[in-house]
């Protein structure tokens, strides 16, 4: 029987292993699996590269990771917002290295990795330093720059309901980088409002098929963003 | 002569006269944002939000608020009949891949040649961060710049070259200033419209960039 639900999320961050790459979903405070991180926190893992695409705010979630020292690069689209304390202060002092990557860029390299493509060719950046030290070709008139994919260990993702097999459909908006993450990790690991008997997530609304996915943990969020 | 400025509202007004019915538009951060007030009415616009929004609404009514559903500020948002939600890589497809019929930026400085600088400065103690501009720059199509026509400390904006780093070069179309509408073309920047009171060597002197004036220059009112 497959069975891919996990019953705590102790869990369902067992065996992440000191010095991986783990994927973060969400976007501002939208899609953040905020109750895995902090298991995450918990289960003690450092040295980590995470890829996410803000760089946490305040105390919470991934600010949090950051703030215990346990990532050693992040790699990022939109690094500095509200509240994004933690990541200035490690920034400035050279405690953490960055990659900024390009939003579309950054989830199309994590497209690549789960679609088993070797990169690709995108005119997004071929004008701007983030394409430095890149391949840049012209194709049809214009210039392109060459983007590797990103594949992680580890993908932390939120979503709102998961039968057993580890379908899955989201909440609103807070969609946004699971489906790509989801498929892009070697592990992936989701966090669902409502685990549903098989059956009742309706094949034609399917967001995320189950064989992306490798644990689901059922959580009452506390934190409300 | 005293020239008036338009004010950021009148700005957006004017940009918003421009977007076609049934129109797809993605509105930038800041500025950009307040074209969707200035809509003529009975236009029929999808707006787009870069985390995954097709047919995005108003702010929700207190009490209505979905807390993950937020736009591209993180600004708590509704939706339209007819909207659909998307994950994120098809997302920026549809901006990249020309799906989008405008585009609206902010910019810190635009080049004779169209060339946009909008996301970084050269201050080396503010930590970088990019988010979705250059996809944004690069795939729409049409690209217009909302912006006003000087720095706050009075320097031009309007340049033979940007100085600060690019988002992107040659995607510029039009730019609408708080003095002026200009047409990036082949030759350079063509003025359309400038505000009353302003003569077009006025212009000049506040524009680094070479201008050319259009045969029929109109002035640029102030809308509501």
């Amino acid at each position: 029987m497959l069975d891919k639900r996990v019953d705590s999320l102790t869990a369902a961050v067992e065996g992440v292993e000191d010095g991986s790459t783990v994927l973060i979903g969400g976007f501002g405070n939208s899609g953040i699996p905020v109750e895995l991180v902090h298991a995450l926190l918990e289960q003690g893992a450092r040295d980590l590269t995470l890829v996410t695409n803000n760089a946490g705010s305040r105390e919470s979630d991934v600010a949090a990771l950051l703030r215990e020292r346990r990532v050693r690069k992040i790699i990022c689209s939109y690094p500095r917002s509200k509240g994004s304390v933690w990541f200035e202060r490690l920034y400035k002092a050279g405690e953490l290295e960055l990659q900024l990557v390009p939003q579309g860029t950054l989830s199309e390299r994590m497209r690549a990795a789960g679609a088993g493509l070797g990169g690709f060719f995108t005119p997004t950046g071929a004008d701007s330093l983030l394409s430095e030290g890149k391949e840049v070709r012209m194709i049809g008139g214009r210039r392109h720059v060459f983007e590797e994919p990103l594949p992680g260990d580890v993908a932390l993702v939120k979503a709102d309901r998961a039968d057993r097999w580890g379908n899955l459909v989201y909440h609103s908006a807070a969609r946004n980088y699971g489906p790509t993450m989801a498929a892009a990790a070697a592990l992936t690991v989701v966090q669902v409002r409502q685990l549903v008997e098989l059956g009742e997530l309706d094949p034609e609304c399917v967001v995320t098929p189950g064989v992306y996915v490798d644990r689901v943990v059922e959580v009452e969020p506390e934190f409300v963003p | 002569m005293s020239v008036q400025r338009l004010s950021r509202g009148q700005m957006a007004h004017r940009l918003a006269q421009d977007i076609p019915d049934g129109s797809y538009v993605n509105l930038g951060i800041g500025l950009p944002t307040l074209v969707g007030n200035h809509v003529p009415a009975g236009r029929e616009i999808i707006y787009h939000s870069e985390n995954g929004i097709l047919g995005l609404g108003p702010a929700p009514l207190p009490g209505e608020e979905d807390p993950e559903l937020i736009n591209a500020g993180k600004e708590l948002v509704t939706l339209l009949p007819g909207a659909a939600y998307i994950h994120h890589t098809d997302s920026f497809m549809i901006m990249r891949g020309g799906h989008l019929d405008v585009s609206v930026l902010g910019a810190f400085q635009v080049s004779a040649t169209g060339d946009l600088a909008n996301w970084a400065t050269l201050d080396e103690d503010f930590p970088p961060a990019v988010g979705g501009a250059m996809d944004l720059a690069v795939g729409a199509k049409r690209v217009l710049v909302l912006t006003t026509h000087t720095s706050s400390d009075g320097r031009p904006k309007l340049l033979e070259r940007c100085t600060y780093p690019l988002t992107a070069a040659g995607v510029v179309d039009r730019v609408y200033t708080d003095l002026a509408v200009l047409d990036v073309t082949p030759e350079g920047l063509l003025v359309r419209e400038v505000v009353d009171g302003l003569t077009p060597q006025g212009l000049q002197e506040l524009t680094q960039a070479r201008l050319s004036f259009a045969d029929d220059l109109q002035v640029l009112r102030p809308g509501a």
